[in-house]
């Protein structure tokens, strides 16, 4: 039995969480403290991908990443590769589509520590950054556990988006949720078992473990 | 002793503020005045928290707000602590871990966390969580944290506000002690009047975003005009004594010459005690009065008249160089026939003690 579409789906879902978390934890701290009009017309951007089917999700990052598209042509001009049917392309389309599952629990968390902890650390000496490090950070860490989890998780189980912008080529951008597609089609089902209850097992485990770990943080804000 | 030089206007949709004053820092100035005159919003504007207000804020010759020559340091640059009303502690971490924070951050490290977790009894706290320690715990850790920061001005912003009178009790002598023990001038905000008789050697009042009074505690507390601000406060006068002897169970107070006997022993004598004397308990005599119940009588001089309604007028004392107010009827003014200048006899009827030192 090949197990590289699980390898695949791993590596997306861990190098997507930390793109996310890079991009992702300026940005819901922006949306969290801005006073901004535009706040909500970024808000309602994040979202979109919660709403949107997969399919028009796909459509769109088809067209901007193929090599005809302004990302993608860039991409062609600058390495020789297409982005489209690529494992890098993979990992923008995921970062895309499970974008609002990091943005909106970081964005609330940081709304629940809110000012107040942030000044005080401020007259106490600290910087902006040390603030946010030693302060923010922690006191938000269910926030961030929640993100990676669902992040993941959501990435895990993409299907449409994968399918539109990747394709289905064996290790390289064959993950899990295709390469169960496709034993289904080609009628093995006993393959897609065990990826489908693997898959479902997995799930579950960390969800369970991520509500058993948020009861128990000591953090308990009110 | 230092000077904080505000000069600051602050345009917000339902209030507004302007100030423009030099404020006396020696000891515990108290910012003082009804809620919602602005008295947060001052403290917040010299830590730099408020940066929609326009002016300047100068600590001595420390600039840290000046907007003609377009300068804002940002709070974290500031050599100030901040005590605020709900403590602010960080859940996040033990008592020890919120009190290092501030010292290794300190510029410099002339206090140490045992030293300051020593002074204010901290030490039994240290391995604790903030959420497992009572809001009068809290506190005294809010204030050691902001005291290691080593800061130049140490802002407090109503911080037994949120105390009970037993809890307030256990943590005023500490308050009052920081200005000598670590030789930090404190800005104290409050609209509790024991707490400005307690703690203030200074006084700013402040009405909808206007100082109204600004000096010496003594001076400020006795001005009557400044009264319907302190609303429910008492008119009072406060003097200044000197336990002299215990006995037969009382303790004898020296003001300027003349005594006063007040029940009980427990003020050590020769220490300096400050006085409430409110001007309903004080009545007047024009000859030195005999068969009287009342013992504790001054003489004094009257230095104004001022009737304050229909009914009453408010009498201003000179007694051996200190002021002090009797209340008394305009009927009474007329028939004792009192004029300015009068020498006259002051009986007391209660006299309230001021544990608090003042020199």
């Amino acid at each position: 039995m090949d197990f590289t579409p699980i390898w695949i789906s791993l590596r997306l879902a861990s190098i997507t969480v930390i793109v996310l978390l890079i991009v992702g934890t300026p940005l819901a701290w922006w949306l969290a403290h801005t006073q901004s009009r535009s706040r909500a017309f970024v808000e309602a951007l994040v979202a979109l991908p919660l709403v949107l089917p997969p399919t028009v999700l796909g459509f769109y990052l088809l067209i901007l990443l193929g090599p005809a598209g302004t990302i993608g042509s860039f991409w062609v001009e600058l390495t020789g590769n297409t982005l489209t049917f690529s494992f890098l392309g993979l990992v923008i389309a995921s970062t895309v589509y499970s974008f609002p599952f990091a943005i909106q629990p970081l964005q609330t968390a940081f709304e629940a520590v809110g000012k107040a902890p942030l000044e005080a650390s401020a007259t106490l000496g600290a910087s902006p950054f040390d603030t946010f490090l030693r302060v923010a950070s922690p006191l938000a860490l269910r926030g961030y556990v929640s993100a990676i989890v669902l992040a993941f998780a959501h990435t895990l189980g993409e299907f449409g988006v994968v399918l539109m912008v990747g394709g289905n080529i064996p290790g390289v951008t064959k993950v899990i949720s295709i390469a169960i597609f496709e034993q289904v089609e080609t009628l093995t089902y006993d393959q897609a078992h065990y990826f489908s209850l693997g898959l479902l097992i997995f799930s579950f485990t960390v969800l369970f473990g991520v509500y058993t770990i948020n009861r128990r943080m000591p953090i308990n804000r009110t | 002793m230092s000077t904080l030089s505000l000069h600051i206007k602050l345009d917000l949709d339902h209030f507004g503020l302007r100030i423009s004053e030099d404020i006396l820092l020696d000891g515990i100035t108290v910012l003082f005045g009804p809620s919602g005159a602005g008295k947060t919003t001052i403290l917040r504007i010299i830590a730099g928290l408020e940066n929609r207000a326009t002016g300047s804020v100068t600590l001595d010759d420390t600039r840290w707000q000046n907007d003609k020559a377009k300068y804002f340091l940002p709070p974290h640059k500031r050599q100030i602590g901040y005590v605020f009303q709900d403590g602010r502690l960080f859940m996040h971490l033990t008592i020890a871990k919120n009190l290092q924070f501030a010292a290794q951050r300190a510029s410099s490290n002339t206090l140490t966390v045992d030293a300051v977790a020593t002074a204010l009894d901290l030490m039994p706290l240290m391995h604790r969580n903030p959420e497992s320690l009572s809001s009068g715990e809290k506190q005294r850790v809010a204030i050691g944290r902001a005291l290691l920061r080593d800061p130049s001005l140490l802002l407090m912003d109503e911080p037994l506000s949120s105390l009970d009178t037993k809890r307030k009790a256990e943590i005023i002598p500490y308050i009052e002690r920081l200005p000598s023990d670590f030789g930090i001038p404190i800005l104290y905000v409050t609209h509790n009047v024991e707490e400005v008789t307690r703690l203030a050697s200074h006084i700013v009042i402040l009405s909808k975003g206007r100082v109204v009074a600004n000096g010496g505690a003594l001076e400020v507390l006795e001005r009557t005009d400044l009264m319907p601000l302190a609303g429910h406060l008492e008119t009072s006068a406060f003097l200044q004594a000197r336990a002299t002897e215990h006995r037969n169970g009382m303790t004898t107070l020296n003001i300027g010459g003349q005594s006063l006997r007040v029940p009980g022993t427990t003020i050590t004598t020769d220490t300096h005690l400050r006085l409430r004397i409110q001007a309903r308990d004080v009545a007047l005599a024009t000859r030195a009065p005999e068969g009287l119940s009342i013992r504790n009588i001054l003489r004094a001089k009257i230095i104004s008249i001022d009737v304050v309604d229909e009914i009453f007028a408010e009498i201003l004392l000179n007694v051996g160089g200190q002021p002090l107010l009797a209340r008394i009827t305009d009927e009474a003014v007329n028939d004792l026939k009192l004029t300015v200048g009068q020498e006259i006899y002051a009986l007391i009827k209660s006299v309230a003690i001021d544990t608090g030192l003042i020199s």
